[in-house]
């Protein structure tokens, strides 16, 4: 499209002015994240290195990501947008994007070269799933269990969780039909690369909640990323779904008796969006920050506070130990070669469509 | 709030009934000043009626700014539905014509190619997509890969003629083809330092006869340009929508008349067209390439149905109907939710408001018979759980009625639970009623202690020496006396658990959700703020319903909060 390229290439002579007149920038910034160690990791990886350089720069949060597309769309709405940067998952980054709240980006122009020369498009790869998302980490969705609560046979696949007979007990699902479906089918028997196709129809749907209803009264279902941790540890539950740092957490950090799956991990994606409607000296601030914040050793860093792994490519090798507890974090990472034999990888243009559908027959089934 | 001070009750020289003795004597009563007594005393009474309003000025404005006007613009909300027919103002107009059977005629397509394709250029395409996705499954993705699959269609005719002429993709031919010459002189002026406004682009006279489409397309083209996208139109080509509609003039129409600026390239593009090998899409094949959906007639049904300003279809949505081209129907069984949770809304309301009240009412009884100070510090404690976070007594639930949670412990340490059957107690409809008893407590307690602490000692004492018995004593008269508390209190505690959803959202499960949670939902997680915005207008109608039913029933004179 010649407009986008006559855009892209107004940007990128924006873009070089602001680096020459550097007085042309905002002096603060507003970044949204989720909190939490989520958020503690970006401050430590990205935000305290980049004030060192610069410090008459500052960094203020607000940790409303949970709410970033409603808020978006007020803020929007009422024509005063406060955030300069806004960190949210990439199925958010999406919606936002389709709704026009969120600024596309030419990532050859906004994100820096890998640390190997590679080109930040080449870098990320499929990583970049909408015009508006600079990818950050990938986590991933995946099953925690008692160790000690599962009898002497720890689970190794997914499909426990629909084995009631060799894991009687509690499970924790999360309260969305998203993940839950794709794996209800799967340990229903349909093919990996057919899930979305079989999910895609009336029928599949059905068969997909058919197969969660086998384990529905056994079933605590959690909204809150913290659930299932708290309920492992309690022991409400034997088994439960949530994201793998906060596994890692409750594991290597709290060390308690739980154990966990990376069979059929669901990735995920979690990056940074620019809103739009930013006055010209805060989207000059907030781009030099992305520039240095996505750069290969930023990414890297991160990995040293939780054990998300790296959206670039040319990070994973300079992936180190924890900063604190000092235990080595590659083998932690969702990516690493031996926890993904067996993953999946999150539709996003499929929940987009689906998701309003299917949320209301999952919704109307969970309340019968 | 009787109306004690209504002229027919008093005899007495109110300002009204002056006025009123003024009209019954003859002649104009003349005050001191020699001016009719009638008009200075409603002077005087109008100038006071202003003061007083000046003195809620601040208030009065305080609430309509910050609280009928947004709640009335988020009602509003729930029947808006411009969105369709801004973006796609052609389309609905010719989808109006269609009778909704199999699909659409040529010109829906050709419309919808215009349309999308400005949408696309403003990048507000894929809202719509959103919106209808909606409706329509799948509609999301059909307009995203619609705006990027549009260019296919118009790109054919802007290489043919590219191929032809060079000129065809330069910015100036088509400026001196489209450009009134007035215009294009200023232009000129301006672009040589770019300061100030650009001058508006106007059409050379005479042009929207010869090449209509080309003209309005041209001019929607330059309007965007300049007003948009800010950029010198002399620098900018047309986009290919404008080739498009170019090939459409020139195939239908006579060019070889014309005779104006760059008449030579414009009859050779004639004559191109009009030559066997010139390659030309149908709209609908070109949108078939892009997705085969647009050649179904789903969407195109859903765009009509959705094209008038206003829709109830988030109304029909929300009481788990739907708007089909043959009127409201219900929705598939598997997917209707929001009438029973709308029922166990009021059904979970109403046994908290009673839990509160048997609860509540012995406790604001001893509060208001103990001596002050003992009353006092008593009082703090039914105080300390509203100076808590919510969030921390909620979560105190989880830990004390979870399996593994405190009573379970203690049930089955004295044996009254075996381990293996451990109560459920949470994430259900108890654990949802036992956390908002709680919570709500305080609401119901307050209002029925300042209540019980103005009815009279004496009364009972008085009762009691007349020989009532103490449950007829209290049964007959002072129950009676503590009922307006009741009422306010449960008011207060019935409209509160009413739109209640941090509580439920932690503790209800599946089965104690309330209808709150799902239109938080809509709000920030599904964007679909219209569906919201129904769903609330439904629940404020149905708490004024029920006030209005409190009123005629128990009369709202019967409640005091002191």
């Amino acid at each position: 499209m010649k407009l986008t390229k006559t855009l892209l290439a107004s940007t990128a002579l924006t873009v070089s002015a602001g680096a020459v007149a550097a007085q042309d920038m905002a002096d603060s910034m507003t970044l949204v994240s989720w909190g939490g160690a989520y958020q503690r990791s970006q401050d430590e990886a990205y935000v305290k290195p980049y004030l060192e350089m610069h410090p008459d720069v500052s960094v203020s949060w607000d940790e409303s990501s949970n709410e970033a597309v409603a808020r978006l769309r007020a803020m929007n709405e009422a024509g005063n947008i406060t955030w300069d940067l806004v960190d949210v998952v990439a199925a958010d980054a999406i919606r936002l994007c389709d709704e026009g709240l969120a600024m596309e980006y030419d990532p050859e122009d906004l994100l820096a070269e890998g640390d190997d020369g590679t080109s930040a498009e080449d870098d990320f790869g499929d990583l970049i799933v909408s015009d508006c998302f600079i990818p950050q980490i990938v986590y991933s969705t995946t099953v925690g269990y008692r160790t000690d609560l599962v009898g002497d046979t720890a689970p190794t696949d997914i499909c426990a969780l629909f084995d009631l007979e060799a894991y009687p007990g509690k499970r924790a699902l999360e309260r969305r039909p998203i993940n839950n479906m794709e794996w209800a089918l799967y340990c229903d028997g349909v093919a990996k690369d057919e899930i979305y196709d079989v999910l895609e129809t009336p029928e599949g749907q059905d068969r997909a909640l058919a197969k969660l209803d086998s384990i529905k009264d056994e079933t605590v279902w959690w909204s809150a990323g913290a659930d299932t941790p708290q309920l492992l540890a309690d022991g409400e539950v034997i088994m439960g779904s949530t994201y793998n740092g906060r596994l890692f957490s409750v594991i290597e950090e709290q060390d308690q008796p739980v154990g966990m799956l990376w069979d059929m991990q669901v990735f995920d994606l979690d990056g940074w969006i620019i809103p739009t409607g930013l006055s010209d000296e805060s989207l000059a601030r907030v781009k030099d920050f992305v520039m240095f914040a996505t750069d290969t050793q930023r990414l890297a860093d991160q990995a040293k506070y939780i054990s998300y792994g790296p959206a670039r490519q040319s990070s994973a090798p300079l992936v180190g130990e924890h900063a604190e507890l000092g235990i080595e974090m590659a083998p932690h990472m969702p990516t690493d070669p031996a926890n993904a034999e067996n993953t999946l990888l999150y539709n996003y243009e499929f929940w987009a469509d689906y998701r309003d559908d299917i949320d209301a027959k999952f919704q109307s089934w969970l309340a019968q | 709030m009787s109306d004690a001070t209504g002229p027919d009750k008093f005899d007495g020289p109110t300002p009204d009934n002056a006025l009123r003795q003024a009209n019954k004597t003859s002649g104009p009563m003349l005050a001191a000043d020699g001016k009719p007594l009638k008009k200075s005393l409603s002077r005087a009474l109008r100038r006071q009626k202003l003061r007083a309003l000046m003195l809620i000025a601040p208030l009065l404005i305080f609430v309509l700014v910050s609280f009928i006007a947004p709640i009335a613009d988020m009602l509003f909300r729930s029947v808006e539905n411009q969105i369709v027919s801004d973006t796609m103002p052609r389309t609905t107009e010719v989808l109006g014509a269609w009778d909704g059977q199999d699909l659409p005629p040529e010109e829906a397509f050709e419309a919808a190619y215009y349309d999308l394709y400005i949408a696309a250029e403003q990048r507000i395409h894929t809202r719509l997509g959103s919106r209808l996705n909606y409706e329509l499954t799948g509609a999301s993705s059909l307009f995203r890969k619609s705006g990027r699959g549009l260019d296919d269609i118009g790109e054919v005719y802007q290489d043919q003629f590219e191929d032809l002429d060079e000129n065809w993709d330069e910015p100036m031919p088509w400026i001196e083809l489209m450009g009134d010459p007035d215009w294009l002189a200023e232009q000129q002026e301006w672009a040589a330092d770019e300061e100030g406004r650009q001058p508006r682009f106007e059409l050379r006279e005479g042009i929207d006869e010869i090449l209509p489409r080309s003209a309005a397309q041209y001019a929607i083209f330059a309007d965007f340009t300049q007003r948009v996208e800010e950029d010198n139109l002399l620098e900018e080509e047309p986009w290919s929508a404008v080739h498009t509609a170019l090939y459409q003039d020139l195939a239908s129409g006579d060019v070889s008349s014309y005779s104006g600026p760059r008449a030579d390239m414009l009859q050779a593009a004639a004559a191109l067209v009009a030559s066997p090998e010139f390659e030309t899409v149908a709209f609908i094949d070109g949108f078939e390439e892009i997705d085969e959906d647009w050649i179904e007639p789903p969407i195109w049904r859903t765009i009509k149905l959705y094209s008038p300003n206003y829709t109830s279809g988030y109304f029909l949505n929300s009481i788990d109907m739907q708007l089909t081209p043959d009127g409201a129907e219900a929705r598939p069984e598997n997917e209707q939710i929001y009438m029973l949770l709308f029922k166990r809304t009021l059904f979970m309301s109403l046994v908290i408001t009673l839990s509160c009240i048997l609860l509540g009412y012995p406790v604001a009884y001893i509060l208001s018979n103990l001596p002050m100070r003992t009353a006092n510090l008593l009082m703090i404690l039914v105080l300390l759980p509203f100076w808590t976070s919510l969030l921390v007594r909620t979560s105190a639930w989880k830990v004390m009625l979870q399996q593994q949670g405190v009573i379970n412990d203690v049930l089955v340490w004295i044996g009254l639970v075996a381990d293996e059957q451990r109560l459920t107690m949470i994430n259900n409809q108890f654990g949802t009623i036992v956390a908002m008893t709680h919570i709500l407590l305080p609401f119901m307690i307050l209002p029925m202690y300042s209540v019980m602490s103005t009815i009279p000692p004496s009364y009972v004492r008085a009762a009691k020496s007349l020989g009532a018995t103490n449950w007829t004593t209290f049964w007959r008269v002072y129950f009676p006396q503590s009922i307006p508390g009741i009422g306010a209190g449960s008011i207060l505690v019935f409209i509160l658990s009413i739109g209640y959803y941090i509580t439920p959202e932690i503790v209800g499960g599946t089965t104690g959700t309330f209808i709150s949670n799902r239109i938080a939902y809509h709000i920030s997680s599904s964007l679909n703020w219209g569906l919201a915005a129904a769903l609330g207008t439904i629940l404020l109608a149905v708490v004024l319903l029920l006030y209005w039913a409190y009123d005629r029933i128990v009369g709202i004179d019967n409640v005091k909060l002191g």
